[in-house]
């Protein structure tokens, strides 16, 4: 069998019509920043230890400019929009650029807002906005700098446009001069453009790098590696957190043709196999009994029932101003309603798997990577090995939402426990592709933590906010895991309350607070993380202080934005762009959703029909502001997508457990949000010159308390605890 | 046992138990790898080739079962699957891609039978192809754009 993926981190992402021949070719001009954050060169046909300066940018000696992607893509955008920043600033030609996926190097690649290598919390852009400007500007002016010796014109004089250098009558292309610039050093801080000069930034005309190869079948994704020898492994995993392996008989597993080895791992029993659906086969015919006396055996209602009597007990201060209990006493109307929120599965449409080789002295790593930083030092501790001989390849991830980043990079730790054990076996040195089911993605664990609040808010005679209360008890992201240390402060971990304690509306008296509930089973990130449960609880609430002082929701919350220009310049746009205030007609409604995350802000009007208790979401308006805009299609792409994500989830998914096991077992049970279900979104991108901010995660969280608003305006119904079916709701 | 498949134009031999998913087959056997494995039953649509040129669920086809011709997201060809690559990719409809090929063949599949769809007809034609990045207002209106353009 031959490899099919010889060279995986060329993805052919862009056309190659521009210019012939290949960027692999030795001698292509090589600029980065060192490890110190300097400017550097290297010539690259030197060798590769000159190489490892760390290159962002690379031109080949026929011109095409490679850009290095520090962050893994999973339909973000990051891909096209990091190779824009340098594009831009080097004049290049769209179509002469191509991009590449870094290796896993922290000293070189780290995410500069998160310290190490990795993607999450939408910071992509944010961190790399100087840093690849500048990589690219670097580039442009040692081409200038080339151009002008070869031409014996002062560098002043030649401009660059689409690829093509001039001045006076003389013209050429980046190839020309790329032999000359080898010799060169590039300034240490090379000019930046004005923002008045971009031409790529900001163009909406400008399509994705990624788009060729997800339209023809060529893009490849870890699940589509193929390795010599490659044996497929798949996992039986014990039902209920914290079981153990009480017995295991795998004669019939064995007599799967095609299965080659079944093994026991601490995470489960594995299966390794020719094919995958031998794999699988062979999974079925395990006959396995668990040892459950230390597992986690609690049903849902349970939970839900410890989670409400904790709100009556006393929390941790993550906000308090003022005295919101002697306030609330004084109020004239108090409003009060208690969330739940349930357990959350991320689902990405690829399933979680990852390829691992290794020959006993290094590894080497096929991943969608997320976060190198953790999955490196994890594979290496697992085999044995410095982590510098773990190698890993990033390729495309087929959507994450949070899922391929786990403090305990708990996917490609089993794979490497297979590779371990089966590297005391014949099958020594062979290549493993672990693949997880969709069954497995919906019972793994690693969930949205189920959260209970409760939000008493007090106004006065005329309406006015006086005191606002929330009480959270929910799950930590964070607390038990190796980031506690460095991100959980004085018993808040920041994941849990953050969009409650930043609540941007003027009020008097507000104290926010968070009792951190315990599980053995993990919980993780999930697309926008504790944003997900704190803007339906915030946003519900504001809709029934509004309700409560007669007032419209929109003039209510802009009455408190004073200080919050920017939460104010959405919220007037989405309610403009809405028609907010104009008749909807009957059975209609209308309604509104604020909320700030990740540096951005969103506020979404949506619309719904309901005929006779069934809801149609019609159309959802957004307005977003996250600063300067690199690529405004993705950005409308992310928050159609966020938006998406959000309703999706909010209208019907939950994962439940009954005595400890998870009920959901594949998207029939946890019904993933279909084309029929997807209302006409709008997007309206406030213009500004603020930094750049994120886009990946800051559609999601309005989205569900937008619908729920416009659901009560239409019904008269409040929904407190979700998904909306479970409160009722029917959706068309 | 050995199936012989009718794949992209080929004849492919195959040598797989009877039960085996043509899904597997094509990844596993084929090393054709535009074709996605996403839930395994029938219920997102990843998995989806044409077979005889009727848009059809890999995963749950098994390959003693398989008559006629297998067509892959690698070999679509013919002036719908051009307009309607060309329409993707005009529109950037991809995120993270991973469903595309499903939603790609599955388009292709409704406007040979239907070629101008209304929005009931891609919503009817579409429903069983998940996107978790939900995609689906541009594949909606690259569909449109794909009629279109066959139409002009």
């Amino acid at each position: 069998m031959n490899d099919i993926a010889p060279k995986t981190a060329d993805l052919h992402l862009s056309r190659r019509g521009f210019l012939a021949g290949s960027a692999a070719a030795a001698g292509a001009l090589v600029i980065g920043f060192d490890g110190s954050g300097a400017l550097a060169k290297a010539d690259a046909a030197q060798s590769d230890a000159t190489l490892t300066v760390n290159p962002f940018v690379s031109i080949s000696p026929d011109g095409i400019v490679t850009v290095v992607i520090k962050h893994f893509e999973m339909g973000q955008g990051t891909t096209t929009g990091l190779a824009t920043l340098v594009a831009e600033e080097l004049d290049a030609d769209w179509e002469q650029v191509e991009a590449v996926y870094a290796p896993a190097d922290d000293t070189k690649y780290a995410n500069l807002l998160l310290g190490a290598q990795g993607t999450g919390g939408s910071t992509a852009i944010a961190n790399s906005y100087e840093q690849y400007r500048k990589a690219g500007a670097a580039a442009r002016a040692l081409i200038v700098e080339a151009a002008a010796k070869s031409w014996r014109v002062d560098a002043a004089e030649i401009s660059i446009e689409k690829g093509v250098l001039s001045a006076g009558t003389r013209s050429g292309t980046f190839d020309a001069f790329v032999p000359l610039a080898l010799g060169l050093t590039p300034p240490e801080e090379p000019r930046l453009k004005d923002p008045s000069e971009f031409r790529l930034t900001g163009d909406p005309t400008l399509r994705r790098k990624d788009g060729r190869a997800k339209t023809d079948g060529s893009a490849l994704f870890a699940l589509d590696i193929r390795r010599e020898n490659m044996v497929r492994a798949v996992i039986a995993r014990p039902p209920k957190v914290g079981a153990t392996l009480s017995s295991l008989d795998d004669g019939e597993a064995k007599a799967v043709r095609g299965v080659l080895a079944v093994i026991e791992t601490p995470r489960g029993v594995a299966v390794v196999a020719e094919s995958t659906w031998a794999a699988i086969k062979g999974r079925d015919a395990l006959s396995i009994e668990w040892d459950e006396t230390d597992a986690e055996t609690r049903s849902t209602e349970a939970i839900i029932a410890e989670h409400k009597a904790a709100l009556d007990a006393p929390g941790v201060a993550a906000r308090n101003d003022g005295d919101a209990d002697a306030a609330l006493a004084d109020a004239a109307r108090t409003v009060e309603a208690e969330f739940v929120f349930p357990y959350l599965a991320h689902a990405p449409m690829e399933p979680l798997n990852c390829v691992i080789a290794y020959d006993g002295q290094s590894a080497q790593v096929w991943d969608g990577c997320q976060f190198p930083a953790l999955a490196k030092p994890t594979i290496a501790a697992i085999l044995g090995l410095e982590p510098e001989k773990v190698s890993i390849e990033t390729v495309l991830a087929g959507g994450s939402f949070g899922r391929r980043a786990t403090p305990t990079s708990d996917y490609h730790a089993e794979a490497a426990m297979v590779v371990k054990a089966l590297s005391e076996t014949e099958l020594k040195g062979r290549p493993v592709q672990l693949v997880w089911t969709r069954e497995d993605d919906l019972t793994g664990r690693y969930y949205r933590p189920l959260y209970v609040q409760r939000v008493t808010a007090g106004i006065d005679a005329e309406g006015a906010p006086l005191a606002y209360r929330h009480k959270l008890a929910g799950q930590s992201i964070l607390i038990g895991t190796f980031f506690e240390e460095m991100l959980v402060k004085d018993g808040i971990d920041s994941t849990s309350v953050e969009g409650a304690n930043d609540l941007p509306y003027a009020i008097p008296n507000m104290r926010v607070d968070v009792r951190n509930m315990r599980s053995e089973a993990p919980v993780l990130w999930w697309r926008a993380v504790g944003h997900t449960h704190t803007a339906y609880s915030t946003e519900l609430m504001l809709d029934m202080m509004a309700e409560a002082a007669g007032a419209d929701p929109v003039d209510y919350r802009m009455k408190l934005l004073g200080d919050h220009p920017r939460h104010a310049g959405v919220l007037k746009l989405a309610a403009e762009k809405a028609g907010w205030g104009e008749p909807v007609g009957p059975g209609r409604g209308r309604g509104v959703a604020l909320h700030k995350s990740f540096n951005s802000y969103v506020a979404l009007v949506a619309e719904v029909t309901a005929t006779e208790g069934v809801v149609k979401i019609d159309r959802v308006v957004c307005a977003v502001d996250c600063g300067r805009v690199i690529n405004p299609d993705i950005v409308v792409a992310q928050m159609e997508g966020g938006i998406g994500y959000g309703i999706g989830a909010a209208m019907r998914n939950e994962i439940t457990l009954t005595d400890g096991e998870v009920d959901q077992r594949n998207f029939p049970d946890y019904e993933p949000l279909r084309i029929t279900d997807m209302p006409k979104i709008e997007v309206h991108i406030v213009a500004s010159d603020e930094a750049p901010t994120g886009v990946g995660e800051p559609g999601t969280p309005p989205a569900a308390p937008a619908l729920a608003n416009a659901i009560f305006a239409a019904t008269g119904q409040r929904i407190f605890e979700l998904p909306m079916t479970k409160a009722g709701v029917s959706f068309a | 046992m050995a199936f012989q498949l009718s794949i992209n134009g080929e004849t492919r031999s195959v040598d797989a138990d009877d039960d085996t998913p043509l899904l597997w087959a094509i990844r596993d056997n084929l090393n054709l790898t535009g074709t996605k494995f996403g839930c395994g039953v029938a219920a997102c649509g990843a998995c989806t080739v044409l077979i005889d040129g009727v848009p059809t669920r890999s995963c749950v086809t098994t390959i003693d079962s398989v008559e006629g011709e297998v067509t892959t997201i690698e070999a679509v060809s013919g002036p719908v699957a051009d307009a309607v690559q060309t329409a993707w990719r005009d529109l950037d409809v991809a995120q993270c891609g991973y469903c595309q090929s499903g939603q790609i063949i599955q388009a292709i599949g409704l406007l040979t039978e239907t070629p101008k769809p209304t929005d009931d007809d891609i919503d009817a034609a579409m429903a069983g192809n998940v996107c978790r990045c939900a995609t689906y207002m541009r594949i909606r209106a690259a569909i449109h754009a794909a009629a279109a353009s066959l139409e002009a």
